[in-house]
């Protein structure tokens, strides 16, 4: 039986088409998914990520604890800061990719995939020491993304922010602030997945409906709107955001993602690093690449990708750009292709369609601007 | 095309009998089901289909769905605009968002497929699928 966030009302009251997704209800679409994604990269979107989930660390050595179970650098990241990263099987595999938020030194919160909630809990209670404390705190959290050019303009319009108006205008990017509010602790961080200006709140599942009605009214006139995970997709997609089960998953390492740059060796060592070092010395036996395709037609997962009459692999995500109004795709593909060569084709059901090769991300993020 | 003189197929395509030449095309509940389509694949005009033979596909931007010819016959013209534009499909389905026009071999098999009323009936019994009455039964 599906889980429901705290907003699901508004979003049946706001015409939202539900579909499963984690074991959550969730809204795929509420205007459509074009016109959803052209709202948030020109003014500004609302999304329900309450569906995430959330796990704290908390003691002596929470910081060094962290550092051991992900490949990112932790005890050296300061107080306030938000960093990416994965966590990693022994293989070297992904087990999620993550946020990382750094309270202190005994307070680390690490915000994961909806999917892959249960499965980070119960890896990180197998490998935590005594003396550490791991909560699950997903049940009782919700998550507002606030997202576009016009994201600041809403939050310092709303009551939620009168505490703190000035900090949020000057929070950087990837970091973060938590605040009391009404009796509970709201944590809002520069952080986003569209590649837009964009903040995420975490509040008590008890303040989340009055929030979203609140940035639904204060931002009419701005142009606000709930968008749905069908938007959601194809705005991360453009950036080229990794979305784990497309780009991640237990058979890819970060290296052949395109992560390398959350891969730290010069840091003690953290579970997969043993083989994520020979991989790196030996040079990943795969890598992430862009297509931009010549035909008609949107490249799916799965699809075969060909140099040639050789099979060289498979794209891991695929649409028509709503920003670039292309089809576009990401692969991941044999590290011993040859660029200069092309004649690279996708298998659209039977018809190959011819492609060609092209940088990520296919938009430049502007989120840290 | 106004939906009420249309005749329908029960894989939601439309078609219109204008002098003796079927204009096919799929209904705003398709449309509407499949959200926003970027892509449309049609045949070439002089194509040999037969009903309910898969001629085309549409592409959403979530999904990919098969287009079924609702009569046998051949294709004469292609509709330009859908190829270029297929965002009319989702505004105008019965009217700009045509597909294709295909000179009958046999009206008798329109028989076969449904009325506007029958069509909007048999919507209706699609509804409960996806309809939240059905919480109630899950566990």
């Amino acid at each position: 039986m599906s889980k429901k966030t705290a907003l699901y009302d508004s979003h049946i009251e706001q015409g939202g088409r539900i579909v499963e997704f984690a074991g959550f209800d969730m809204p795929v679409t509420f205007e459509g998914i074009l016109a959803e994604h052209r709202r948030v990269r020109s003014k500004v979107g609302l999304f329900d990520v309450s569906h995430m989930g959330e796990i704290e660390v908390a003691g002596d050595g929470a910081d060094e604890f962290v550092e051991y179970v992900v490949t990112q650098k932790v005890v050296k990241q300061d107080d306030g800061q938000i960093r990416y990263t994965v966590a990693c099987n022994n293989g070297g595999k992904v087990l999620d990719d993550l946020l990382v938020y750094k309270f202190s030194k005994k307070r680390i919160l690490l915000v994961v995939n909806a999917v892959n909630t249960e499965k980070i809990y119960e890896h990180v209670k197998e490998l935590v020491p005594e003396g550490l404390e791991i909560k699950n705190l997903s049940d009782s959290t919700a998550q507002i993304a606030v997202q576009g050019p016009r994201s600041l303009d809403l939050l310092k319009s709303c009551g939620i922010s009168s505490t703190v108006k000035k900090d949020i205008e000057e929070l950087s990017y990837y970091r973060f602030i938590s605040f009391e509010h009404d009796g509970s602790e709201v944590i809002l961080s520069r952080t986003g997945y569209t590649g837009e200006l964009g903040y995420e709140i975490y509040v008590k599942p008890e303040m989340a409906a009055g929030l979203w009605k609140e940035l639904l009214e204060k931002g009419r006139d701005i142009g606000a709107a709930p968008i749905g995970l069908g938007a959601r997709d194809t705005l991360r997609f453009e950036p080229s955001f990794c979305l784990y089960g497309h780009e991640l998953d237990e058979k890819t390492s970060p290296l052949e993602a395109g992560l390398s740059w959350v891969v730290k060796f010069k840091k003690g060592d953290y579970v997969g690093r043993e083989a994520l070092e020979s991989e790196r010395d030996e040079g990943p036996a795969r890598k992430l690449v862009g297509f931009e395709l010549g035909g008609r037609g949107i490249a799916r997962q799965g699809f075969e990708v060909k140099q040639g009459s050789r099979k060289i692999g498979v794209v891991t995500s695929g649409t028509f750009s709503p920003t670039l109004e292309k089809s576009l795709a990401m692969a991941i593909v044999s590290s011993d292709i040859d660029p200069e060569n092309g004649d690279f084709s996708i298998d659209i059901r039977g018809k190959a369609v011819a492609a060609g090769l092209v940088e990520l991300p296919f938009y430049k993020s502007r989120a840290g601007d | 095309m106004v939906p009420k003189d249309c005749t329908f197929t029960k894989e939601h395509e439309w078609v219109y009998v204008e002098e003796g030449m079927a204009v096919i095309g799929i209904s705003d509940y398709a449309s509407g089901e499949l959200g926003d389509i970027v892509y449309v694949e049609l045949p070439e005009p002089g194509t040999n289909v037969k009903q309910m033979d898969p001629i085309g596909t549409i592409e959403a931007v979530k999904t990919v769905a098969d287009i079924f010819s609702p009569v046998s016959g051949e294709v004469t013209e292609v509709n330009e605009k859908v190829i270029d534009s297929p965002e009319v499909i989702n505004s105008d389905p019965y009217g700009e968002g045509w597909f294709v026009k295909v000179k009958m071999e046999d009206p008798v098999e329109l028989d076969a497929l449904f009325s506007y009323e029958e069509y909007q009936e048999f919507l209706g019994e699609q509804e409960p699928e996806d309809s939240e009455e059905n919480d109630d039964e899950e566990e």
